[in-house]
């Protein structure tokens, strides 16, 4: 049976994770390679690379990390973050990143996931839609939850998939960094409405939100950053509570 | 020296930088020349089977890689490389394959979410084999793919996975051998089941 994934997130910046992580006999908090290997011995099942730098050196900086990544770590990892042409995700699946996430780029031009499901395949291309509560429905925010698209969530959903999307990364706007659990409601319908994976992300406080993300928001996959970042919980601590609770996992 | 098939299908970095950590010299085989003189052969593959297959005849190793095999050379097929190994695809129509494991390579049949993404267990076949030597039975490996191998004779099936019923994840056929998954990306047993391949295949 298909395990339910756990996926640490981390925020870089100029090759460096943005809140450094304090585990105990790490050398170096910053180092993005360190952090992605102990996560990989907690038994993390993909990791999650969001590049916020903002420099002219963004893309030759991430290009060295993914291809640092690529000679240690041995579990798929995405990369994401100002991501709006095709050479970008060139540039990072060459140099070995497994996946790409796109985001405000996806829905400016939406070739961009065709071209890059055609040139990369589908399993490459992670499309990432932040949404808020509007009224009933939900929109897709652009532009780090900044913008309003007037998009509906589950219509685009639809179409990243018919697009060629191979899956989708779920964040609700309203309960990122909340720390009270994921929206499930979304998640539930968008999973529902299409045949490829999503990725819950935002919200995540407490063990018992992995569950019902899974559970009640149908999601494939769970996506946290600060709960592992700040030793909260290890990813091993995660998989057992949820194994305990039913849900196929990898440990 | 293991011989990494370039049919200008997906990127092969990370296999290489895989199979270069479990400690084998490897070199990417660009025309069909190359693969002289390679002790073995990893041939690897991504996207629609169709497509890969025309990759591979306009590259021109159809023939070559059929020769290969007649020269009992180990081969390990993994993804759309092992697909290739089958009889014939029916993804999105019929596509010949390489022909050299009887079977065909049909779509999930099922409501589960294709692709399937994500790590799954391997039920190893009773008989052993050094493909999987030192390697837990019903280990996790990672998957990504939407069609899935059925070989027609079952000691083909050297390994099967359960995703809405169950599928052929490790075939061989004498020095053949095929993985749906992605060793390269599956950790410790993936890494392991490589080193394998190197060492006692």
């Amino acid at each position: 049976m298909l395990a339910k994934r756990i996926i640490p997130c981390l925020d870089i910046k100029n090759g460096r994770v943005v809140k450094g992580v304090n585990f105990e006999g790490l050398r170096d908090a910053g180092d993005p390679v360190e952090l992605a290997k102990r996560y990989n011995e907690q038994s993390a099942d993909e990791l999650v690379f969001l590049d916020i730098t903002a420099t002219n050196e963004k893309r030759k900086l991430i290009k060295e990390l993914a291809s640092r990544l690529a000679r240690e770590l041995f579990i798929p990892f995405t990369i994401g973050g100002g991501i709006s042409k095709i050479e970008h995700i060139q540039d990072i699946v060459t140099a070995g990143a497994d996946k790409v996430s796109i985001n405000s780029a996806a829905v400016n031009t939406p070739e961009l996931i065709s071209q890059g499901a055609e040139q990369f395949g589908s399993q490459c291309i992670v499309v990432a839609i932040d949404v808020k509560k509007t009224g009933d429905s939900w929109h897709v925010f652009t532009h780090s939850g900044t913008r309003d698209t007037g998009l509906d969530a589950v219509e685009w959903a639809k179409e990243v998939a018919r697009l060629g999307a191979g899956e989708i990364m779920l964040t609700s706007m309203d309960s990122d960094g909340v720390q009270d659990g994921y929206d499930l409601a979304i998640n539930r319908l968008i999973s529902e409405a299409v045949s490829i994976p999503i990725i819950a992300s935002g919200g995540c406080g407490k063990l018992e939100h992995f569950v019902s993300a899974v559970k009640e928001g149908k999601a494939d996959a769970v996506l946290a950053a600060s709960v592992f970042h700040y030793g909260t919980y290890t990813v091993r601590q995660v998989k057992e509570y949820m194994a305990a609770e039913g849900i196929p996992v990898r440990l | 020296m293991i011989g990494i098939i370039n049919y200008r299908v997906g990127n092969l970095q990370n296999l290489e930088n895989a199979l270069n950590y479990v400690g084998a010299k490897t070199k990417l085989i660009n025309t069909p020349e190359e693969m002289e003189g390679v002790e073995k052969i990893v041939f690897p593959g991504v996207g629609a089977f169709g497509h890969a297959a025309k990759c591979l005849r306009e590259h021109k190793f159809w023939e070559p890689l059929q020769e290969k095999v007649r020269q009992q050379v180990p081969i390990l097929g993994i993804c759309v490389g092992m697909q290739l190994l089958f009889s014939t695809s029916f993804e999105d129509g019929e596509h010949e394959g390489l022909g050299l494991v009887p079977g065909e390579v049909k779509r999930f049949d099922h409501d589960l979410k294709v692709p399937q993404m994500g790590w799954n267990r391997v039920a190893f076949s009773e008989q052993e084999d050094p493909l999987f030597k030192g390697i837990k039975n019903n280990s996790w490996f990672y998957f990504v793919h939407s069609y899935a191998c059925y070989p027609q004779d079952p000691k083909s099936q050297l390994g099967t996975t359960d995703y809405g019923g169950e599928f052929c994840s490790i075939a061989r056929k004498d020095n053949l051998w095929g993985v749906q998954f992605h060793p390269e990306k599956s950790q410790d047993d993936g890494l392991h089941l490589l080193k394998n391949f190197v060492e006692n295949c």
